[in-house]
């Protein structure tokens, strides 16, 4: 007993040094990967234009210039006006706050509880897993944008509401993830020692349980993340995100409806919101690629 | 067969009251109180105490969530708040625009996404392959609406060809409805492509690198024998399952499409009734959005045992 115990705790100091090579395995992977790479660049360049929007945008997202109502692209507006003669490109830089915002807590929300979720059922199986499931089918039921509206007119239009939703959303697809594969390592034998030992549940699953799974909750994470970004510009397309003044890509494609003589209110918003969604579907594909190689 | 379907009913029956009980909680959850929603502002103490005996809601909330349950059961989900309606049959009116957007939209997803990926797959590594994954990765990346938007200032404002809102049912006009049908098929179907080729490519690629395919060719079937009649019908099974799993999702795409191309669908009737704290036909709508999802998973299964015969054992 004494000297499993004894084993366990030495190959636990050595875990941090063995984690440190993957995590460089991986980022070396990704770099190496073009299209990943790719998708990662923009994803940077995306995160350092949201946070520097300020000092960054050409005008005030807010300031209304009627003498410039509805502007085409030039080399004073790069991306035009809209109709009220605010700027677009500087709009599309400031919403991009609220689209990073919202995706990044929303889905770091959904991955901690629909983890944590996941893992307690397929580890603890029986009725636990039986209900939490049952309620985690029946969420994964409602299309993902009919919930969150139920959520969003339930709590009201606001940042905080939609990041709220879009969680709710996720959750279930992260603790079906977890669960499944908790329920294929629970048999191993290496979890079947460590519980033999005496290795309090809680301590397991974060110890032996948890870094098996966290490869494929990264990747689903960055998938997930696309669909966040969809989500939360068609909640504001919808007028159920963040209000206006503040502008988001999704309530300026509403607005250019109205607008669709010119072409650039409509273009260049949708563009932003494309562009992001396929640069983190690019990444999250080429996680996978890499992740599933290093696991091989 | 048919033990299993019952057995699959019967396994969907706790996850249809776990609907019940979220669609019931968000209406319990809504802001306002739905006397002075229905009655206006201003309305009197004593109307608004009636109405509130009528609705039950002086009642414990899991009472009134057992009889909402009892009587959904039953088919009956209450009153419209704002027009006082049936919240059935205003349904009624709605689903035919959504199903009838649904099945094109699928019929679209399939008649150009399965030979797109049967071709990417016969030509693998070729720049036909090339462009159809591009294709397919650029797709969905696209937001519906955005699509919809485009759409729009193309066929409608630039090459003036289609009308760009509005709807008159296949019953009255068939030319008419199909015209404004065209585009909010075009939207919702345009992921739905790129899902079902992927998915085909995918499938294709892992069936035609089976024995027997070899075994096809080499007793001298011709090429196209083998990639439809042995390929495609043991690649059919994947394929099927991506268009049943994704119906969710383009139930949810319906709604953002409904609403750009103003179709009076279940979809649009929804986010409207959100704006018009019309909670009653909120409620049934989302119901039976998620009512058709798990009806559709159902069918996908029994799709399944038709399609595999080993899955039938």
């Amino acid at each position: 007993m004494s000297v499993i115990s004894s084993k366990a705790v030495t190959l636990g100091k050595a875990e941090p040094k063995r984690r440190q090579n993957r995590l460089l395995m991986t980022l070396r992977g990704v770099f190496s990967h073009r299209l990943g790479m790719i998708g990662g660049t923009v994803i940077v360049f995306l995160v350092i234009c949201a946070l520097l929007a300020s000092v960054i945008a050409p005008y005030s997202p807010f300031t209304i210039n009627y003498t410039a109502i509805l502007k085409p692209p030039s080399l004073e507006y790069w991306f035009g006006t809209d109709e009220l003669g605010r700027d677009i490109l500087s709009r599309i830089l400031y919403g991009s706050q609220a689209s990073l915002q919202v995706m990044a807590m929303s889905i770091a929300g959904a991955l901690v509880i629909g983890s944590a979720v996941g893992l307690v059922a397929g580890y603890l199986g029986g009725w636990v897993d039986e209900v939490i499931m049952r309620v985690v089918d029946g969420l994964l039921s409602f299309p993902a944008i009919v919930l969150a509206l139920a959520i969003v007119a339930a709590l009201g239009p606001s940042l905080t509401n939609a990041i709220i939703a879009i969680a709710v959303v996720n959750v279930p697809d992260f603790a079906r993830l977890v669960r499944g594969q908790v329920v294929a390592i629970r048999r191993y034998e290496y979890v079947q020692a460590a519980k033999a030992i005496g290795m309090s549940p809680a301590r397991l699953m974060w110890r032996h349980v948890w870094p098996s799974v966290r490869g494929s909750v990264i990747i689903y994470s960055t998938l997930k993340a696309a669909q966040a970004i969809i989500t939360e510009s068609a909640l504001s397309f919808l007028g159920l995100g963040v209000q206006p003044p503040w502008p988001t890509w999704g309530s300026m494609l509403s607005t250019a409806m109205r607008y669709g003589d010119s072409w650039w209110m409509s273009v260049f918003p949708g563009l932003a919101i494309f562009l992001t969604v396929l640069a983190l579907n690019l990444l999250g594909d080429a996680l996978r690629d890499v992740l599933d190689a290093t696991t091989n | 067969m048919l033990k299993m379907l019952i057995l699959r009913i019967i396994q969907s029956i706790p996850v249809l009251v776990i609907v019940g009980a979220v669609v019931f909680s968000i209406a319990v959850a809504l802001p306002g109180d739905p006397s002075l929603i229905i009655l206006g502002e201003n309305a009197p103490e004593v109307e608004r105490q009636r109405i509130r005996l009528e609705l039950g809601l002086d009642r414990p909330v899991l009472v009134q969530f057992g009889d909402w349950m009892f009587k959904a059961v039953q088919g009956d989900i209450g009153k419209s708040y704002k027009t006082g309606e049936p919240v059935v049959s205003v349904l009624a009116a709605r689903i035919p625009v959504t199903l009838q957007l649904a099945f094109l939209s699928m019929l679209f997803a399939v008649v150009v996404g399965v030979p797109l990926g049967m071709i990417a797959a016969i030509k693998r590594n070729s720049w036909v392959d090339a462009v159809v994954s591009v294709l397919s990765v650029s797709a969905l990346a696209m937001p519906f609406f955005w699509v919809g938007i485009l759409l729009i200032m193309l066929f409608t404002l630039k090459l003036r060809l289609l009308p760009p809102f509005g709807y008159v049912p296949f019953s009255e006009d068939p030319v008419q409805n199909l015209r404004f049908m065209i585009m909010p098929v075009l939207t919702l179907g345009s992921a739905y492509v790129a899902l079902v080729a992927r998915q085909t490519r995918a499938a294709m690629v892992q069936v035609l690198s089976s024995d027997y395919i070899r075994t096809a060719r080499a007793k001298g079937a011709s090429e196209l024998r083998v990639v439809t009649v042995h390929g495609f019908r043991n690649a059919l099974v994947a394929i099927v399952t991506v268009i049943g799993l994704q119906f969710a999702g383009m139930m949810g795409g319906a709604v953002v499409t409904e609403t750009v191309f103003q179709l009076p669908g279940l979809g649009r009737m929804i986010t409207n009734a959100i704006f018009d704290r019309d909670y009653g036909l909120m409620q049934g709508g989302v119901l039976v959005v998620v009512l058709g999802v798990i009806i559709v998973n159902l069918l996908t299964d029994m799709a399944y045992w038709l399609l595999d015969p080993r899955i039938q054992r």
